[in-house]
């Protein structure tokens, strides 16, 4: 007998041997009772067996490769830590980015971890199952990466302290919160779509590359680092996301109209979760990577353009309102800056006004709308603060009921106008931002009456009372003077140049 | 070299985030502490579960147990994912490195038919309920409340499906024709009478809704019956049958089950010792799954192995402070 | 037609992949930029393990992309031998 030729498997086959076969058609339980969320989105699944694996890991290699990288990123934190790297950035402004990124990404990073453990029991499919799994604990592997890529920084600057507690409360980490809720609270088919399709495949490029290369840019060494390592799990999390669209849409022609509603939800309900990306790029970054209008178009406009071609087959058509996100390109990174420069005292960052030659950037970068619309109004702001006057607004915003987003930005066919949208249910008036988000009310009123909106909480006193002092400071936990307000003159500032004397 | 006096004047404005300091102190944490604990989101949820309306997105009321704080189970492994991974990767080598050195001298064909027939009767269809063990181990890591312990079963839900494709890999090599006595195996799981008993557990512990008992069900007592047979009297049966080579792949079952007991106990310990009511709710379970999987495994394992194992699983739980009672009724 | 892309990590062992990936498809745009380097392809995209082996000098598991591999444009066919990235449209 000659074991060796014989029980050469080629990678399918014994990849099928590995998962699909250890799985088996149960007789003591009902397949509804052991699955028991698979049915009621409505989606019709025939037959798992058609699932198409989108990459054939096993545990071994799985294990064998992610410690690879693991021992290649620890090694870097190690060496950051032991060499001060937090002195290499190229501006104390650009930690804003990195404070940014922790209270407002590395949370979403859990819930996807917990959103892939519970979608990598419930589905019926063990091919689908496992996949999941395996991006469950690359979640949690970015959870806990990007902590300890931050921790050392968290020694030296502010904002970052309590992420957790901040990102379950402070008003602007409602949209990233709320974002992922809601795909989080969905059935497991809408949870891959939003998350694994919509957000992995469409959007992460955005949300990544941005990211990691204004690090690379800008000398931070432990976000480049572990962001190019979670990207490397990304590879694998975006095939299962085109593999799970195209196995739904294959199952049954019933499944197409509601992927394609939850394809027009959750590429607009993206699009405005990233507005605070573009902010991030055009604004907080001192050295500039590309403009946030640049990466609109490079990966949705032509990538996504690629994708949606894909799709037509199967009779979908690229997301509505995808016109509305190209004419919005121009405008929404200034105005959501504009947003969180004027909130600066409840912001666990810094916000300042971009310096001459940023806004001769932004002025190359934005030809038709920054010298327009937001020069003259960050130069009116420069001048203020010059006086002594820096500009706070002490009202509080009305919030978009889907995105809680503050209704700052324009109406895409007059960019002088607040874009703004209301509908009465059961006889509340409930207010948006976009036709977008009132669309998304719509399809499921009873799901978004429930958003934990935090202008009405604060007002409701729900958020430590009316005193706004109060709600920044202890519930919030932004510390008064340290976290929040003016770059210019801060203690961040300030011990950046005492540090750099000593360097 | 002026190395150390430029780098004394840039003081830490603090040693760790404030959750870790809070619980821990303010002094420099380990990695462990930083990714593990108060990390999970606990308040102003924005919508009910679409599938489970009764519930916050994550909610305590997901078990019958009760915990003042979530986070008094602390993993005694430490187990964060990249030590974890690391730890895993090392225990992969070693599987590896047995696995070929069985493979290269063709080890396979010096079973006797005998031992080949009592691995293909006793460990291969274990690889179905392997499977099984990793959806509940995950299954409880979407529901259980905080890190430490999601994170605990999810890294314990994957090395069972480890498990799963390394008894895979063992029957492709004692397999003439890869894949046939796989089916075999596959075929008791679904038929043999011997088998139904374990099926049925595996099949019942799906339906479990409170992920305390399932992870009793699975981790403590059916794990605690089932693999000290596999890692004691299986091998010396199979020596017997001129079978003593499976154990070289055999062998990291054993390595596994004594690390993922460490964290069981710990957890189990630490729930019991909060109050009166979670130790009775636990002794509860451990009875009432207890007796089942006696009934379940007995036509597998054998009396002799049951008790031995009852025995065994009686000084845990006593070390864990909770009743031998049940178990011990039996051996 | 439409492109598809795959991105890697700039880094030693990249490097003989994408000579290897040049060599296989004649018609790949490679794109450098910071950290990381970028090939794009209309339609469709190869990569062979045999040619890797060659420039690596050692062999090469296609898995191994895994680690170097930071995004991916298209549907993917992995087996043991190569991975391609494909469009349908």
């Amino acid at each position: 007998m000659n074991a060796k030729t014989s029980k050469r498997l080629n990678m399918k086959d014994r990849y099928r041997i590995m998962t699909r076969d250890l799985a088996w058609e149960p007789s003591y339980q009902r397949h509804e009772d052991i699955f028991p969320q698979e049915d009621f989105e409505g989606i019709k699944i025939v037959d798992w067996s058609q699932w198409e694996d989108p990459f054939r890991l096993t545990m071994d290699n799985y294990w064998k490769f992610q410690a690879e990288k693991e021992r290649k990123l620890y090694a870097i934190f190690d060496a950051v830590s032991q060499n001060n790297g937090q002195m290499n950035v190229s501006d104390p402004r650009y930690l804003n980015a990195v404070k940014l990124f922790i209270t407002a990404v590395t949370p979403l990073e859990y819930n996807a971890y917990k959103g892939y453990a519970r979608v990598g029991r419930q589905f019926g499919g063990v091919g689908a199952r496992i996949a999941c799994q395996m991006q469950s604990i690359d979640e949690l592997r970015h959870t806990q990466t990007q902590i300890h890529a931050m921790s050392h920084y968290n020694k030296y600057f502010g904002g970052m302290h309590d992420f957790p507690h901040m990102f379950d409360r402070v008003w602007y980490l409602s949209v990233p919160k709320s974002f992922f809720e809601d795909a989080s609270t969905a059935g497991p088919f809408e949870f891959l779509t939003a998350i694994s399709f919509s957000f992995e495949y469409v959007l992460t490029n955005l949300l990544f590359l941005p990211f990691m290369s204004g690090a690379a840019y800008n000398g931070d060494m432990n976000t480049v680092t572990f962001g190019f390592s979670a990207q490397s799990d990304e590879a694998r999390h975006m095939t299962l996301g085109l593999e799970i669209i195209k196995f739904i849409l294959e199952q049954h022609e019933d499944n197409v109209p509601i992927v394609q509603k939850w394809l027009d939800k959750w590429l607009w309900r993206g699009y405005r979760l990233l507005s605070i990306v573009g902010m991030m790029m055009d604004y907080m970054l001192p050295n500039k990577v590309m403009s946030w209008a640049e990466a609109w178009e490079m990966y949705y406009e032509e990538a996504g353009g690629a994708l949606f071609k894909e799709l037509e087959r199967y009779g979908i058509r690229p997301p509505k309102f995808a016109e509305q996100t190209v004419i919005g390109k121009n405008h929404v990174s200034h105005q959501t800056w504009f947003v969180f420069y004027q909130y600066g005292h409840a912001t666990a960052f810094n916000t300042w006004i971009p310096t001459a030659k940023e806004m001769d950037w932004l002025s190359e970068k934005y030809p038709d709308t920054f010298d327009r619309l937001y020069r003259p109004r960050f130069e009116l702001l420069a001048e203020k603060a010059a006086k002594g006057e820096r500009f706070y607004n002490n009202t509080l915003p009305q919030l978009c009921q889907i995105c809680q987003i503050p209704l700052a930005i324009t109406e895409p066919d007059d960019d002088t106008m607040i874009s703004h949208r209301d509908t009465v249910h059961e006889g509340e008036r409930y207010h948006f931002c976009s036709d977008g988000c009132r669309d998304i009310f719509h399809n499921e009123p009873e799901k978004y009456v429930q958003a934990w909106l935090p202008v009405h909480q604060i007002l409701q006193g729900n958020c430590g009372g009316a005193d706004m002092e109060k709600v920044i400071g202890d519930y919030y936990r932004i510390e008064m003077g340290e976290d929040n307000l003016e770059f210019e003159g801060s203690p961040e500032q300030r011990r950046w140049k005492q540090w750099k004397q000593a360097v | 070299m002026s190395v150390e006096i430029k780098t004394t004047s840039i003081e830490p404005i603090r040693q760790t985030y404030g959750h870790t300091q809070r619980r821990f102190g303010d002094k420099p944490a380990t990695r462990y502490q930083e990714a593990s604990f108060d990390i999970q989101s606990t308040t102003n949820f924005h919508y009910r579960p679409l599938y489970d309306h009764q519930f916050e997105l994550y909610d305590p009321d997901h078990t019958a147990l009760k915990m003042c704080d979530w986070y008094a189970f602390s993993d005694p492994r430490q187990f964060y994912y990249g030590a974890w991974v690391a730890n895993r990767d090392a225990m992969q080598k070693n599987a590896e490195n047995s696995f070929s050195f069985f493979e290269k001298r063709n080890l396979g064909s010096r079973l006797s038919d005998e031992a080949k027939q009592l691995v293909i009767k006793t460990l291969l269809p274990l690889r179905h309920m392997e499977m099984g063990a990793n959806m509940n181990n995950v299954g409880i890591a979407g529901d259980a409340y905080g890190t430490t312990i999601s994170q605990a079963h999810m890294f314990h839900g994957m090395d069972r499906l480890a498990t799963a494709q390394y008894l895979s890999r063992i029957g492709l090599l004692i397999d003439d024709t890869p894949g046939v006595v796989l089916a075999e195996a596959k075929q008791l799981w679904m038929e043999d009478p011997a088998w139904q008993g374990v099926r049925r557990y595996v099949e019942d512990s799906f339906v479990i809704k409170d992920w305390a008992e399932l992870s009793v069900a699975q981790n403590l007592v059916f794990d605690g019956l089932l693999y000290p047979y596999l890692n004691d009297h299986l091998e010396a049966e199979l020596d017997e049958l001129g079978g003593g080579d499976i154990a070289i792949l055999t062998d990291f079952m054993g390595d596994w089950f004594k690390d993922g007991t460490r964290f069981i106990d710990a957890l189990f310990k630490t729930l019991a010792a909060e109050s009166e009511a979670n130790r009775e709710q636990l002794n509860r379970w451990i009875q009432h799954w207890h007796e089942r999987a006696v009934e379940a495994l007995e036509p597998i394992v054998g009396k002799a192995g049951i008790a031995s194992s009852q025995a065994l699983l009686a000084k845990r739980l006593t070390k864990l402070g909770l009743d031998t009672d049940a178990v011990a009724s039996h051996y | 037609m439409s492109r598809v892309f795959i991105a890697l990590q700039d880094n030693e062992n990249s490097r003989f992949i994408v000579e290897a990936i040049s060599e296989d498809n004649p018609n790949a745009e490679v794109k450098h930029s910071p950290a990381m380097i970028r090939i794009e392809a209309d339609d469709r995209l190869t990569i062979y393990r045999e040619t890797v082996e060659e420039k690596l000098g050692r062999d090469w598991d296609t898995q191994e992309l895994q680690i170097d591999m930071i995004s991916i444009g298209g549907n993917v066919d992995e087996d043991d031998d190569s991975f391609t990235l494909y469009w349908n449209s």
